[in-house]
């Protein structure tokens, strides 16, 4: 059997005393894909901060690698968050910001083995021409893009995605997903993405979580795609064509 | 006006200038980015009630300053992280008990009343060799902190939660900065006055920043600016023989203005 890699029991998180998470039981295995589904306000984000050790939890464990989330040498977790709002006051360049990536810190200079190695991520991400751009002045997408580079010049063993996706075109998700699976083959990484992408969720990853304060399924995307289950989740499906890619396949 | 300016209190005053200036501009550029000028102005007003109790204990204003300025520069940062109180009102409660202690405390004894305004306007007579002694030491722990920390303070300056997220400990970092910034507003004062240390400490950031493409450009034009502005301000003070603060603090600005001037100009 495959090491856990994240493994939560019973947790729940309060927000006041406002319940965001309620008993949620999680288990991923090392080179899982697992993706999270859930509505507006299900406590997606706050799973996975809960993970990353920013949200303390009420009651339950959560153990990342055998440990504490605090506790986690942070090389071993990468980070992409959720439509990030930057300080765009903040003077700094886009291969400054990635390096951070790599080193934890903001460097007050890039040592040549640093630079070359933000110089391939950028180039793997197919974002050279922004190496050089102020942060301030790069559009969401093209943000977007960066924090994914971001996190991957760590080369992390476990990847935590909050909506990658958001803002960003077509094509270039169609290089995301590539490049997803380029650095889960090179670096045995295991990943953990919040999307609200069904299709994407039922064709790329090995599980699916659905989350609406507790977990409503977990388990293989075949099985847990039912119209019961996602009815129990979002409550009423305003339209049902959103299942149309699974019919398709089954077609 | 050569004689003048040989005179060991005007070598003083030159000396702790560039230490002065290199200590407000390297922190300023955090107070600047973080929005924090409202800690600058709040412990300035502490800093005078310390500095009249000091005049009336007839104790050194500076070491009466210190604990004073430490303490509420950690009270203000507890408030500001851990409570959803308008922290600006406790800051203006702060504020102003302060100085009303402080101005009752100069009224019980008058004959400190001119000393008193040596501290709220700065003057190069008040800096001792003593002080200098301080300074200096300050300057070098600072050195060595920034060698460690600048790249954390940057890094949770840009982002809290992704800092945090790469275990550095913001919480007793952001402690750390708010201490090390009161000390540093105190050992301005006398130098530059209680009135303008506020804004000593963030306009060459401020100026910095227009021209900064990343922040360890602005954190070196800080520092040029820092040093010049100051340098050149106390050789006009002892020139024309009127308060140090105000100049250096005028020149700053007009700094400040040129490159706003400039940068609309050329860009
Ligand atoms: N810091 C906070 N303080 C108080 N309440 C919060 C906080 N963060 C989140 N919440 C609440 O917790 C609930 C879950 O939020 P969360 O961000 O985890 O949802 P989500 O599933 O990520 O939603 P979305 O799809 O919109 O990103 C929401 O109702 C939100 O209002
Ligand atoms: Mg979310």
């Amino acid at each position: 059997m495959k090491d856990p890699i994240v493994e939560i029991s019973e947790l729940s998180v309060f927000f006041g005393k406002y319940c965001v998470l309620n008993k949620v039981d999680l288990f991923v295995r090392s080179l899982d894909f697992l993706t999270i589904v859930g509505p507006n306000g299900g406590g997606k984000t706050t799973l996975i901060k809960t993970i990353l050790g920013l949200v303390e939890p009420e009651s339950g464990s959560v153990r990342v690698f055998g440990k504490k989330p605090c506790s986690v040498a942070y090389k071993n977790i990468g980070y992409v968050p959720q439509i990030k709002t930057i300080d765009r006051s903040f003077p700094g360049k886009v291969y400054e910001l990635v390096a951070t990536g790599w080193s934890g810190r903001w460097k007050f200079a890039l040592n040549d083995v640093l630079r070359q190695r933000v110089k391939e991520v950028l180039s793997t991400c197919g974002l050279e021409h922004l190496e050089d751009r102020q942060i301030n002045k790069l559009s969401g997408g093209e943000l977007q893009r960066v924090f994914l580079a971001r996190s991957f010049i760590r080369k992390p063993k476990l990847l935590l995605l909050d909506e990658p996706a958001t803002g960003i075109d077509t094509i270039a998700e169609t290089d995301f997903s590539f490049l997803l699976e380029k650095l889960q083959k090179e670096n045995q990484t295991t990943i953990i993405m919040v999307t609200h992408d069904w299709e994407y969720a039922y064709y790329h990853s090995t599980s699916v979580l659905l989350l609406n304060k507790s977990v409503v399924a977990l388990g293989k995307p075949q099985d847990v795609f039912t119209e019961e289950n996602l009815q129990k989740t979002f409550g009423h499906l305003g339209h049902e064509h959103n299942m149309d890619f699974i019919l398709r396949k089954d077609d | 006006m050569t004689e003048l300016l040989l005179h060991s209190f005007a070598q003083n005053a030159f000396i702790a200038g560039l230490i002065v200036s290199l200590l407000c501009s390297s922190y300023g550029v955090f107070v600047v980015q973080r929005r924090m000028s409202f800690l600058g102005d709040g412990l300035a007003h502490v800093a005078f009630g310390g500095v009249a109790l000091g005049l009336l204990l007839q104790f050194e204003p500076f070491w009466v300053s210190i604990p004073f300025t430490i303490i509420v520069a950690i009270a203000l940062t507890y408030l500001k992280e851990n409570s959803s109180l308008e922290v600006d009102t406790a800051i203006g409660i702060f504020f102003a008990v302060s100085v009303a202690l402080g101005i009752l405390f100069i009224s019980i004894n008058k004959r400190y009343v001119s000393d008193a305004f040596s501290y709220l306007f700065g003057s190069i007579l008040l800096v001792s060799k003593n002080d200098l002694l301080y300074s200096l030491v300050f300057l070098l722990i600072t050195l060595v902190i920034f060698l460690f920390w600048w790249e954390r303070w940057t890094y949770s300056t840009f982002d809290y939660e992704l800092a945090k997220v790469d275990k550095i400990n913001v919480e007793f970092d952001n402690y750390l900065l708010s201490v090390l910034i009161a000390i540093t507003i105190v050992i301005s004062i006398k130098l530059v006055g209680i009135l303008l240390v506020a804004s000593y400490l963030v306009v060459p950031a401020a100026t910095a920043k227009l021209i900064s493409k990343t922040f360890s450009q602005m954190t070196i034009f800080s520092l040029i600016f820092g040093v010049i502005s100051s340098e050149v301000g106390i050789f006009l003070s002892i020139i024309f023989d009127l308060p140090t603060g105000a100049f250096i603090v005028l020149f700053q600005a007009s700094f400040f203005c040129l490159i706003l001037i400039l940068k609309y100009l050329f860009k």
